[in-house]
C-alpha cells in the first residue's frame, strides 16, 4: 500500500483526509511549541493529569447533547465538555497543593486517576444509552483520523494556528519566568501571571490534540517534540522553533500512516514517529546530540 | 451462585490488587514518587502484548516475563536519555513512557490478539468483571480445596505479591521508614540507603504488574496514591498511616464493587457501571473527606502549624 501512503503525505488521499492531516500537523506544531515552557517549567507531568482529566468531560458533554436531544456527536460540545472538566483537575491540582500536606506529585497523581476512574465510569453509563454515535467516543481515547467533519478538522486547525500566534504574544513573559523567576518577580512581573497563561495554552493544546491524538496520548505532543528540540539548540527561540517543526512533521507523517493503514492507531503511530524524531535528535542534534558532542570533545572544543 | 462464581472473584481481585498498591503506594507518596505507578502501567504495556503475542496465548509466565522486560528497558533508556543525553527526569520519563504505551498499543492493533481476552478495552477499562469463579458450585466450595485451586490464577498472584510486600514491610520497617521521611540522614547514618531504595522501586514494579494484569491499569494509578495520600491527611504515625491506607483501599474496592454492581440494577437501570471506575470515585471521594476534615491535612507538625 505505499503509494496510499505517499498519496496521504502529499495531500492526494482525497480532500477530506488532507484536511485532517493538515490540521493534525498544525496541532503537532502547537503542542510542540507550547511544550518547550512546560518542559522548562517542569510542568510536564501536569500536561498528563489535564489530558487523562478530560474523560469525564467527553462523557458528559456527550450526555447532555444526548438529553438535550442532539446527535452528541458534535466535535466542539464534546471538546468543550473536555476543556471544563480539564480545568476542574486543575483547579483541583492547585487547591490540593496549596492547602493540604500533599506535595505536587501526590496532588496530580490522585487528580488524574480519580478524574479518569469517573471518566470510565461515566463512559460505561454512556454505553448503556440507546443512541448511535458512542463508538465515536473510542475516537477520543485513542485517536482518529477517520470520520472527522471537514469543517471541525478547518477548525482545529485554525485553533491550533491561534494558539500558536498567542503564544508567540507572551514568548517574553514566558521566557523570563522560565528561566529567571526571581528576576521577574524583581521586575515586576508576576510569574504566577505567566504560569497561568501557561497552563492555559497547555490545556488549550492538549483539548485540541484529543481528536487526533486520543487523551491517553496527548501528552505525548507536548513532552517528545519539546525534548528533541533541546538537543538542536540552546537557544530558546530557536528551540520552540524546532519543537514546532519537529511536532508538525510528526504528526504529518504519524497521521498520513495511519489514514493509509486503516489498524494503525492515529494516536500510537503519531507518538512513535515523534519517537523516533527524538532518537535521531538525541544521536545527531546540533546542540547535544551525543555525535556532534563526542566530534567537537575530538576536536578538542570545550563541550558545552 | 452467581455471587460466589462472578462477585466474589472479583471483588477480593480488586480488594488485593487495591491493598498490594495502597502499602507500597505509602512509600512513595512520602518519596514524592507518587507518579511511578503510573508510569510503570505505562511501560510494562508492550511486554504483556509482546508476550501475550510470542506465547499465542494468555500464558502468565511469557507475560510477565515481557512486562519486567520492559520495565527494565524503560528503566534504562531513561538512565540513557538523562545521563547520556542530559535531558531532565520529568521530560525523560514523559517521552518514554508515552512511546512505550504507544508500542503497546500499536502491538495490540497489529497482531490482533485483541480478539481474544486481552484488548485495549481491557488495559483502559480494566476486567474486574473478568476475573471468575466458575468451580463454585455453592458456599460449600469455600471449604473445597479442589473447587478453590479454580480460583482465578491471578488472585494467587496477588496474594503471593501481598505476601512478598508485607515480609519486606515487616522485616525492614525501620530502614523503610527512615528511607521514607528523612532520605538525607538515611544516605548519611550508613543504613542500606540504596538497597533500600532499589527495593522499593522493585515492590512497586511487582505490585503494578500483578495488579495490571488483574484489574487494568486504572485501579493501579489510583491505588497507589489515594489511599496512601488519605491516610497522611490523618495521621503522622507512620505504622498507623499503613494500617489506614490498608482499611481505606479495602473499603474502596468493596463499597466501589457494590455500588457499580448491585445499586444501578435495584435502581432499575440494565447495565451495571464499570467498577473499577467507581472504585477509583469511591476512593477519590474518602480522599477529599480526608483532605477537607482530616486531623493531619494540612503542615508537618500538629493541626494548623502551617495554616
Amino acid at each position: 500500500m505505499p503509494h496510499e501512503l505517499l498519496a496521504a503525505l502529499f495531500f492526494q488521499g482525497g480532500y477530506n483526509t488532507a484536511v485532517v492531516i493538515i490540521g493534525a500537523a498544525a496541532l503537532g506544531a502547537a503542542g510542540g511549541a507550547v511544550g518547550v515552557f512546560a518542559m522548562l517549567r517542569g510542568r510536564a507531568l501536569v500536561a498528563d493529569a489535564i489530558s487523562h482529566a478530560t474523560l469525564p468531560g467527553v462523557a458528559l458533554g456527550f450526555m447532555a447533547a444526548y438529553f438535550l436531544g442532539y446527535s452528541g456527536r458534535s466535535l466542539f460540545v464534546l471538546l468543550g465538555g473536555a476543556a471544563l472538566s480539564a480545568a476542574a483537575a486543575v483547579f483541583s491540582i492547585n487547591a490540593i497543593r496549596r492547602h493540604t500536606r500533599l506535595k505536587e506529585d501526590a496532588a496530580v497523581a490522585s487528580v488524574l486517576g480519580v478524574f479518569f476512574g469517573l471518566g470510565i465510569a461515566l463512559l460505561s453509563i454512556v454505553q448503556g444509552l440507546p443512541t448511535a454515535g458512542q463508538a465515536g467516543l473510542d475516537a477520543f481515547l485513542l485517536g482518529s483520523t477517520a470520520g472527522i467533519r471537514l469543517i471541525d478538522a478547518a477548525a482545529l486547525a485554525a485553533a491550533a494556528v491561534l494558539t500558536l500566534l498567542s503564544l508567540a504574544l507572551v514568548f517574553k513573559e514566558l521566557r523570563v519566568a522560565a528561566f529567571d523567576p526571581v528576576y521577574a518577580q524583581a521586575h515586576g512581573l508576576r510569574p504566577e501571571r505567566a504560569d497561568a497563561i501557561l497552563l492555559v495554552l497547555v490545556l488549550i493544546a492538549v483539548v485540541l490534540g484529543l481528536r487526533t491524538v486520543g487523551l491517553v496520548l496527548a501528552v505525548a505532543l507536548l513532552v517528545i517534540a519539546p525534548a528533541a528540540a533541546r538537543f538542536w539548540s540552546d537557544r530558546l527561540g530557536i528551540i520552540v522553533l524546532v519543537a514546532a517543526g519537529l511536532g508538525a512533521s510528526g504528526a504529518w507523517l504519524g497521521a498520513s500512516l495511519s489514514a493509509a493503514f486503516s489498524n494503525l492507531p492515529a494516536g500510537a503511530t503519531i507518538v512513535l514517529v515523534l519517537f523516533v524524531l527524538f532518537v535521531l535528535s538525541f544521536i545527531a542534534g546540533a546542540a547535544r546530540g551525543v555525535v556532534p558532542r563526542y566530534l567537537r570533545r575530538m576536536n578538542g572544543a570545550v563541550a558545552p | 451462585m452467581t455471587f460466589l462464581a462472578i462477585d466474589l472473584p472479583a471483588v477480593l481481585a480488586g480488594a488485593l490488587a487495591a491493598l498490594v498498591c495502597a502499602l507500597v503506594g505509602n512509600v512513595l507518596v512520602l518519596r514524592r514518587q507518587a507518579l511511578l505507578g503510573d508510569a510503570i502501567s505505562h511501560v510494562v504495556l508492550p511486554g504483556l502484548v509482546a508476550g501475550f503475542w510470542i506465547s499465542g496465548a494468555a500464558s502468565l509466565v511469557a507475560m510477565l516475563s515481557g512486562a519486567l522486560i520492559a520495565a527494565l528497558l524503560a528503566v534504562a533508556l531513561i538512565a540513557v536519555f538523562r545521563n547520556v543525553g542530559r535531558v531532565n527526569g520529568d521530560a525523560a520519563t514523559g517521552v518514554v513512557f508515552t512511546a512505550f504505551f504507544a508500542a503497546g498499543i500499536l502491538f495490540l492493533s497489529v497482531s490482533g490478539a485483541g480478539s481474544t481476552n486481552f484488548d485495549i478495552h481491557t488495559v483502559l477499562f480494566g476486567n474486574l468483571e473478568g476475573n471468575l469463579w466458575v468451580a463454585a458450585e455453592g458456599w460449600g466450595s469455600l471449604l473445597d480445596p479442589v473447587a478453590l485451586v479454580e480460583l482465578p490464577d491471578s488472585i494467587g498472584r496477588l496474594a503471593a505479591v501481598l505476601a512478598i510486600v508485607l515480609a519486606a514491610g515487616a522485616l525492614a520497617f525501620k530502614e523503610i521508614r527512615l528511607v521514607a521521611f528523612d532520605p538525607i540522614y538515611a544516605r548519611a547514618s550508613g543504613a542500606p540507603y540504596r538497597l533500600v531504595a532499589g527495593g522499593i522501586v522493585v515492590l512497586t514494579a511487582l505490585a503494578a504488574v500483578a495488579a495490571f494484569e488483574a484489574v487494568g491499569a486504572i485501579l493501579v494509578v489510583a491505588m497507589f496514591v489515594c489511599p496512601a495520600a488519605t491516610a497522611r491527611c490523618l495521621t503522622d504515625r507512620f505504622g498507623t498511616q499503613i494500617a489506614l491506607s490498608a482499611a481505606i483501599a479495602v473499603t474502596a474496592a468493596v463499597a466501589g464493587y457494590v455500588l457499580a454492581a448491585f445499586v444501578p440494577l435495584t435502581l432499575g437501570f440494565e447495565r451495571s457501571v464499570n467498577a473499577a471506575g467507581v472504585i477509583v470515585v469511591t476512593a477519590g471521594l474518602l480522599q477529599l473527606a480526608a483532605m477537607l476534615f482530616g486531623a493531619k491535612r494540612k503542615g508537618y507538625g500538629p493541626r494548623g502549624a502551617f495554616a
